[in-house]
């Protein structure tokens, strides 16, 4: 035993003095002729190159591989000419075309560039939280919400707006809710988002994270009864700032027979996938 | 067994409460989206007469425009801790414009009555649609320190 770990000391020794001559060699002849050179015996002489590293880009320019069809493009349900809509589609995809809008969902954090003929260097960039996305055919917007010195900041947007240079997506998520506007009442730490952020590299495949924070709330009073049924809103901390008997007292308010209206269904999974396939197309061309 | 984890529980909730109660601001109802008479605002400036602690927060007495509801620009007449003052509105609740920005307040900056700026710093940021309008907001745009 002794015999062995003595043995082993001399090794360790002798490798430490053969890393140190190295070592030194390298330090007196730079070129790389000096490590073709035999050396030793005892040490491994072959050097196996580390491999060449491989930067892969993972930010905005990986196009994503998902079918994606941005919510404005399916027609609201009523009674206006169809053709209308028909052509609000070939002139968004001719926007399309010049200025890249990338997929992104409520909750998603954003950053606009807006030419800004106000703003010093005629450009405002703005970060937010997406809160909201509203209208259809080219007037669709959507709201960006952060907070900047103490100061709850929104700016809408209008996603085919001339104005607007660039729509990155640093951060691409869904939250519990399709609209976000309960962050109006809750703390500020939720709707404060780095103005210099750094992108979030994106999932390009599969399905989109969801972000399953749930909101703490200021108290009240609100902008608007969040706790009633018609909002259906999932992200709130509820039991921290109501009592249980508030909460049902909500419930009064509850419709639960509409969603058993057979004439206020919309069903569009037909509608998106010609309008998806009619986009794929139109984008290729 | 069940009274003492009642009991736990209500002095739980009269805490909660308690503490609700002692965050609430004097006033209970919600601020007004629109600048108009009687609306509450906040002093964005350094001014001492906007920064010291008062027990009943400025009111707007007065806008100065044709139809009543003040917007970014606007002037407004306040009635802070007991006296009358001049404001310029550099930011309100309500939706304006798309692409202009939306505060979570309404924010406004004391003037004179010859338009100078009363603080020296403006705290938070100011909409750049200010800059295009009419009128000698200058020195108020001299003393921002960010812009929106």
């Amino acid at each position: 035993m002794a015999a062995c770990t003595k043995g082993l000391d001399r090794f360790g020794l002798s490798l430490r003095f053969l890393r140190t001559q190295q070592l030194q060699h390298e330090r007196f002849l730079s070129t790389s002729l000096s490590r073709l050179s035999p050396v030793d015996t005892t040490e491994p002489p072959k050097f196996t190159p580390p491999p060449r590293p491989v930067i892969i880009d993972k930010t905005q320019d990986a196009a994503s591989q998902r079918r994606f069809l941005s919510p404005e493009f399916i027609p609201p349900r009523q009674r206006t000419e169809p053709l209308k809509f028909a052509i609000e589609r070939i002139d968004m995809i001719r926007r399309r075309k010049v200025l890249n809008i990338p997929e992104f969902y409520v909750g998603s954090i954003l950053a606009v560039t807006m030419a800004d003929p106000n703003a010093s260097g005629k450009i405002n960039r703005f970060v937010g939280i997406c809160i909201q996305r509203g209208g259809k055919g080219l007037g669709a917007t959507f709201v960006l919400r952060n907070i900047i010195d103490n100061q709850g900041v929104e700016i809408c947007y209008e996603l085919y707006s001339p104005r607007i240079q660039k729509i990155e997506v640093l951060k691409l998520e869904k939250r519990l809710d399709d609209n976000l506007m309960y962050l109006r009442d809750a703390l500020p730490e939720y709707s404060t988002v780095d103005p210099d952020m750094k992108p979030v590299p994106l999932p390009t495949t599969g399905e989109v994270p969801v972000n399953k924070t749930k909101v703490k709330m200021r108290p009240k009073p609100w902008s608007k009864r969040w706790e009633r049924p018609k909002f259906k809103i999932q992200g709130i901390l509820f039991d921290l700032c109501l009592t249980p008997r508030r909460m049902e007292h909500a419930q009064k308010w509850a419709q639960p027979w509409l969603e058993y209206d057979m004439l206020k269904e919309y069903d569009t999974t037909k509608l998106e996938e010609e309008i998806l396939s009619e986009v794929e197309r139109e984008m290729s061309k | 067994m069940a009274l003492p984890r009642l009991t736990r529980s209500l002095t739980g909730l009269l805490l909660e409460t308690s503490s609700v109660i002692h965050h609430r601001a004097f006033s209970v109802s919600v601020v007004t989206a629109a600048i108009q008479k009687m609306t509450r605002v906040r002093v964005v400036d350094n001014s001492s007469l906007g920064n010291t602690p008062y027990h009943r927060p400025p009111r707007v007495i007065h806008v100065y425009t044709k139809n009543g509801v003040g917007k970014v620009g606007d002037k407004v007449l306040l009635a802070i801790k007991g006296q009358k003052k001049k404001a310029l509105i550099v930011g309100h609740k309500m939706p304006g414009d798309r692409m202009n920005p939306r505060f979570d307040s309404n924010n406004v900056v004391l003037i004179e009555d010859n338009g100078n700026p009363t603080g020296t710093r403006i705290k938070v940021p100011i909409p750049t649609h200010l800059r295009k309008m009419e009128g000698d907001y200058s020195k108020v745009l001299a003393i921002a320190s960010s812009f929106v």
